[in-house]
């Protein structure tokens, strides 16, 4: 047989003809949902593997006192109609107020249910975030949720194949989200489109899952179908022991390593990426292409779309980025929310406090990681620091519950998007790393973390 | 799903790219369990600017929106799709299009039509003049009268012009995926042993 990509095998093993896909995991949660599962009822049908599905409450849900009602009736009738879906079909569910409650890209892979040449999908972009394990994970919109439901398979066309390589390591203060908002910034919010992309190299394989995780969840934030960096001993390490590995591990272990990309492989596009001449990186427009190092200037727009996007930011071309003044930091969201992140975040911030006026914010992704941060006392770091230390959800990385910034506040964002309105009205974010976040809460503006630590 | 064949009328022009998904319909929209109702609040935030060009009475009930390259791009929420096709738009034509945005449309009998740069501007130019978007020809006619042919995926092409049901399509290859169950499952992992 021909020499294969590991997204090729996986799609061989998966692919029922040419065009239909069968799904091993189907993630849903309460936003995306409501409308399929009302369209399976409209038509009589039923979820026809349970097994392979599961369910959390994420999106919607408010971060503070879990014991308080949900303020937000709307929401709250989401919620519901949530609780109300998974029980008349049969789905696990973890909801607000479960121990396994968190944010849905987080739970999957925390619960080992996220493994080696799986096909991965769920109604919300981030799903790309799965394909740090060597797994076929990409999102999808309402109606196709219906039909996983129904026939746990999608209509699918095989996309072109796209590597990304990563050459010599970062320096210190350089990490995972530097190196994907370095690479989007080269290849700008649009460079991956209609391709599924391998992501390789030493600066990778150097990465724990954590920070894998990271760099496959912004895939789609330049466009990528999918994201994936093929299963390595550090991907076997991390699932090993986790209860959704439910076979003998080394036989797991056997099958996981067959999803690799065979030497020789070709694939339809190849870039390399400079990893080792990276500074920290962060975005200063409402795109995520729209990045620079923290080293740099507010670019001269190049034309009325950045013109725009500084003019929303409220910042002026030629000017350092290091310096602006932040109003609130964002730690948290799919990726960043993870116990790496916060230790990371952690370091920086232990000893100091949170400069006046600023309010900062950490969201663990999951009630799991938020356990595990406190265990070691992280929360109380944060907590000493004066920042607040919250319940597990999406919270500020889209606003969808009552943590929003204000019209023109500046926002130092672990999260993904830079959108327009992502994080409130009019509200202003910077996407950057743990680490730069929270240089960024304890110096009150965009700092190089580098001239912390 | 309704069907698509010909569209003729006026075109809303949106000259701007990567217009993502947050834009198109705002989170505060997505709460909401229905499935329907979700035109009023298109562009909810930028329509609030009395100089956005969507809110020009001319484009008031154009089936036809282009826009710049990137399209959609973003967050898999099919509201998007939904508030588009329930302010009454039935084609969007741009350079490119973001993968799940245009996967949605086509489960929505929203069409969406990549044309080059140049042919894009052409219509940006002249709009609200109208065009006419043909599925069965492939064709785009300009409003110069000049014909532009453009590609679409088959089956999505089959699918809008038979306003077919893509569940039901699959259930008739029921016996495939079966197949599938019987001799390639993985081994889990199963979501009720967790």
């Amino acid at each position: 047989m021909a020499a294969r990509t590991a997204y090729e095998k996986i799609w061989d093993d998966h692919a029922l003809g040419n065009d239909l896909l069968y799904v091993d995991l189907h993630l849903v949660h309460e936003v995306t949902s409501p409308q399929a599962f009302e369209g399976l009822r409209l038509a009589g049908r039923t979820v026809r593997r349970p097994d392979r599905t599961i369910a959390t409450a994420d999106h919607n849900v408010p971060t503070w006192d879990l014991s308080r009602p949900i303020e937000d009736e709307i929401a709250r009738q989401q919620l519901d109609a949530l609780a109300r879906n998974v029980e008349e079909f049969g789905i696990p569910y973890y909801g607000l107020g479960h121990r396994r409650q968190g944010i849905v890209h987080v739970i999957g892979p925390e619960l080992g249910i996220t493994q080696p040449g799986m096909t991965i999908v769920c109604g919300d972009s981030h799903t790309s975030t799965h394909g740090a394990f060597g797994a076929l994970a990409f999102g999808i919109g309402t109606s196709e949720v219906e039909h996983v439901l129904a026939t746990q398979t999608l209509p699918q066309k095989r996309a072109h194949t796209l590597r990304v390589t990563f050459t010599g390591l970062p320096g210190a203060g350089v990490g995972a989200k530097d190196l994907i908002l370095g690479l989007i910034a080269q290849e700008t919010s649009a460079g991956a489109t209609n391709h599924v992309v391998e992501y390789d190299g030493e600066a990778v394989r150097a990465l724990s899952m954590e920070g894998r995780m990271t760099i496959s969840n912004m895939s789609i934030e330049w466009g990528a179908r999918a994201g994936l960096i093929t299963p390595d001993e550090t991907t076997y390490r991390f699932l090993e022991g986790r209860p959704g590995v439910q076979e003998p591990f080394e036989q797991a272990v056997e099958r996981w390593s067959h999803y690799v990309s065979d030497a020789g492989a070709a694939f339809d596009r190849e870039i390399e990426v400079d990893a080792a001449a990276l500074a920290p990186q962060l975005t200063w427009g409402t795109n995520p292409g729209q990045t620079a190092p923290i080293t740099g200037v507010v670019p001269t727009p190049a034309d009325d779309d950045e013109q725009r996007a500084l003019d929303y930011m409220g910042l002026t071309a030629g000017e350092p980025l290091a310096g602006t003044p932040v109003d609130r930091v964002f730690i948290g969201s799919c990726t960043n929310g993870r116990l790496g992140d916060l230790r990371a975040a952690a370091e920086i911030v232990r000893g100091k406090r949170v400069a006046p006026g600023v309010q900062a914010l950490v969201v663990p992704g999951s009630m799991r990681v938020k356990a595990e941060a406190e265990a070691e006392g992280l929360d109380r770091v944060f907590a000493e620091a004066g920042f607040e230390w919250r319940n597990a959800g999406c919270s500020m990385c889209l606003g969808m519950n009552p943590d929003v910034a204000g019209p023109k506040e500046r926002v130092a964002s672990t999260s993904n998007r830079n959108f327009e309105g992502r994080q409130g009205r009019l509200a202003r974010t910077h996407l950057m790393s743990p680490e730069m976040a929270a240089a960024a809460a304890v110096t009150g503006c965009l700092v190089d973390v580098r001239e912390l630590v | 799903m309704e069907h698509f064949d010909v569209v003729t009328g006026p075109v809303a022009a949106l000259d701007r790219n990567n217009v993502d998904t947050d834009q198109i319909i705002p989170k505060q929209f997505l709460k909401r369990i229905e499935r329907t109702g979700y035109g009023q609040f298109l562009f909810w935030d930028w329509a609030k600017d009395d100089d956005f060009p969507l809110n020009r009475p001319e484009y008031a009930r154009a089936p036809i929106l282009v826009a710049g390259a990137n399209f959609g791009c973003g967050s898999s929420r099919e509201h998007a799709a939904w508030a588009l096709g329930g302010r009454g738009f039935r084609a969007i034509i741009a350079p490119s299009f973001a993968d799940i945005f245009r996967s949605n449309c086509g489960k929505n009998g929203l069409l969406t039509v990549e044309l080059p740069e140049a042919d894009v501007r052409e219509l940006m130019e002249a709009a609200p003049a109208a065009a006419t978007v043909d599925l069965e020809r492939r064709i785009v006619t300009l409003p110069s009268g000049r014909e532009v042919e453009f590609e679409v995926d088959e089956d999505v092409r089959y699918r809008l012009l038979g306003g077919h049901d893509d569940i039901g399509l699959t259930l008739q290859r029921a016996d495939a995926i079966d197949e599938h169950e019987r001799d390639r499952e993985r081994p889990g992992p199963s979501t009720l042993a967790l």
